[in-house]
């Protein structure tokens, strides 16, 4: 029996994007922002929806943890724990992937 | 700030949700939210005839179902009005020549799209097509675990095959892909090998759903029903899977209730969070929903879908907790299940607004509940095959 793993793994290096069947969107008609993945609709909040935008498959986890510690004056340590934890989280459920490298 | 996800379905329960939309209206859907999911019936066509099938015993003809262009604005409409996903179902909904389109149309307003799928109609090229145009997940059905069982149950030769072979391009295609199995008195002793096969299949998601007695179902039952060893038997090999397949596979469990003691929450509670759009266009509370007589749905070629939401008669029939007799109305669990399924009120009693016989306390629970026992130890085989002919009994050589 074959176990073929498709969740990937989140360290600082990694440049984690949405999977193609896990969509962010602004709800107009209730006015939030969801997830939408098979079967389920997840409410992200403010910071979940902040790091999900962040992820544009350029940066790396490093990368975004500095923009969100400038952005609030914030510790970088807590708020890197706090990042990775997040994004593990959706990893764990399937719905990130490892960006591909585009060379031209 | 600790990042968190929660399940969105908590914001069905903010009485505004969504109605900006909607003209206003002094009505009881005032109360509720716009359904985040909604059941596209595509069309009642299906090369499958399976004896369980949930499309109502009178199939709408093929000449009857909405256009293409119909669909389009169905589609826009529901977007507008701030439905989030659209399950694309039948009948089969790949027997619609018109189904990358309408696929593509459902992408283009913002639509999260499921394809519930037999999945035999489909060809690599389809499914490549479909993908193209935005298709988000795949839902195939399966009858059973080896083609023996689960042919006889489709009642369609290769069927079985077709289907691992279709399940292998969803995953080629990098899409999610969930196997729904339906069980019942003939096939649960292959529970243990349907987990297996999921898995095999790499499949993200496992539904198995006993049967529902409606419609067709409802027909077969005594070639269907579980016995109560059955069932005992499944929670145990389903808990023990889930255990074991934690981060590999999703189980979603559906028991029959015919054996519970409280009634399911059906649909969420009537008119609630869900409904369901026939080929022909009827906005529906839930796919049974026409086995009730005398009420009257509305179709989406005379009223906009918002209106038909908020105003429809047989909608409001059943919402909230009003229309409920006793012991409903002075039941603590009025509002967890909501009364249970109108359906099945009025399959087993002759009328919807009873008590669900699946709750313990409906004066006829325990009647239902030996004539599920009955049935179980009865040596009914042989199926009546779901068809537009008014349903065929199997051959003797198969069942006997």
């Amino acid at each position: 029996m074959a176990l073929r793993n498709r969740r990937i793994d989140i360290t600082e290096g990694s440049r984690p994007v949405l999977a193609r069947h896990a969509k962010l969107k602004f709800d107009e008609a209730r006015q939030v922002w969801v997830i939408l993945v098979p079967e389920r609709v997840l409410a992200p909040d403010e910071i979940a929806v902040e790091i999900l935008q962040l992820c544009d498959g350029v940066r790396n986890v490093d990368q975004i943890v500095d923009v969100l510690a400038a952005r609030y004056a914030a510790d970088r340590e807590m708020i890197g724990a706090d990042v990775i934890a997040m994004l593990r989280d959706l990893a764990e459920k399937g719905f990130l992937a490892e960006a591909q490298d585009t060379k031209p | 700030m600790s990042p968190t996800l929660t399940d969105a379905s908590s914001l069905l329960a903010d009485p505004a949700d969504g109605l900006v939309a909607l003209e206003s209206r002094k009505s009881q859907a005032e109360t509720f939210g716009i359904p985040l999911a909604v059941l596209a019936e595509l069309t009642h066509r299906c090369p499958l005839q399976c004896p369980y099938c949930s499309n109502p015993l009178e199939l709408e003809r093929g000449g009857a179902e909405l256009t293409t262009d119909e669909w389009k604005r169905v589609l826009g409409e529901l977007a507008e009005i701030g439905v989030l996903q659209i399950h694309f179902s039948g009948g089969e909904p790949t027997a619609r020549k018109d189904l990358v389109e309408i696929v593509q149309h459902a992408t283009d307003v913002g639509l999260y799209s499921n394809l519930i799928t037999s999945a035999v109609l489909l060809t690599k090229d389809k499914l490549t097509a479909l993908a193209d145009a935005g298709l988000c997940h795949v839902q195939i059905s399966f009858q059973g675990s080896e083609e023996g069982i689960a042919d006889r149950v489709a009642g369609l030769k290769d069927a079985h095959a077709r289907k691992v072979e279709a399940a292998s391009w969803v995953r080629e295609l990098g899409l999610p892909l969930t196997v729904n199995a339906v069980m019942h008195r003939q096939n649960l002793f292959q529970l243990a090998d349907i987990i297996q096969m999921a898995v095999d299949l790499d499949a993200d998601r496992l539904e198995v759903a006993n049967v529902q007695y409606y419609g067709w179902a409802l027909r077969n039952r005594a070639a269907l029903m579980p016995t109560i060893q059955q069932i005992d038997e499944s929670s145990r090999v389903v808990e023990e899977a889930e255990a074991r397949l934690k981060g590999i596979l999703a189980i979603d469990y559906v028991v029959p209730d015919y054996y519970a003691l409280r009634p399911k929450k059906c649909m969420g509670g009537w008119g609630r969070q869900f409904f369901n759009i026939s080929p022909s266009g009827k906005i529906l509370p839930c796919h049974a929903a026409e086995t009730i007589t005398g009420l009257e749905f509305e179709t989406v070629r005379d009223h906009s879908i918002a209106w038909i939401w908020q105003n429809s008669e047989a909608f409001n029939r059943y919402r909230g907790t009003g229309w409920m007799p006793e012991p409903c109305q002075s039941c603590a669990y009025k509002e967890v299940d909501y009364g249970g399924c109108r359906c099945q009120a009025f399959a087993l009693t002759g009328h919807a607004g009873n008590t669900d016989p699946a709750c313990a306390l409906s004066p006829v629970h325990e009647q239902i509940f030996k004539t599920a026992m009955r049935e179980a130890a009865g040596d009914t085989r042989r199926f009546i095959y779901r068809n537009f002919a008014g349903g065929t009994l199997e051959a003797d050589a198969h069942g006997a």
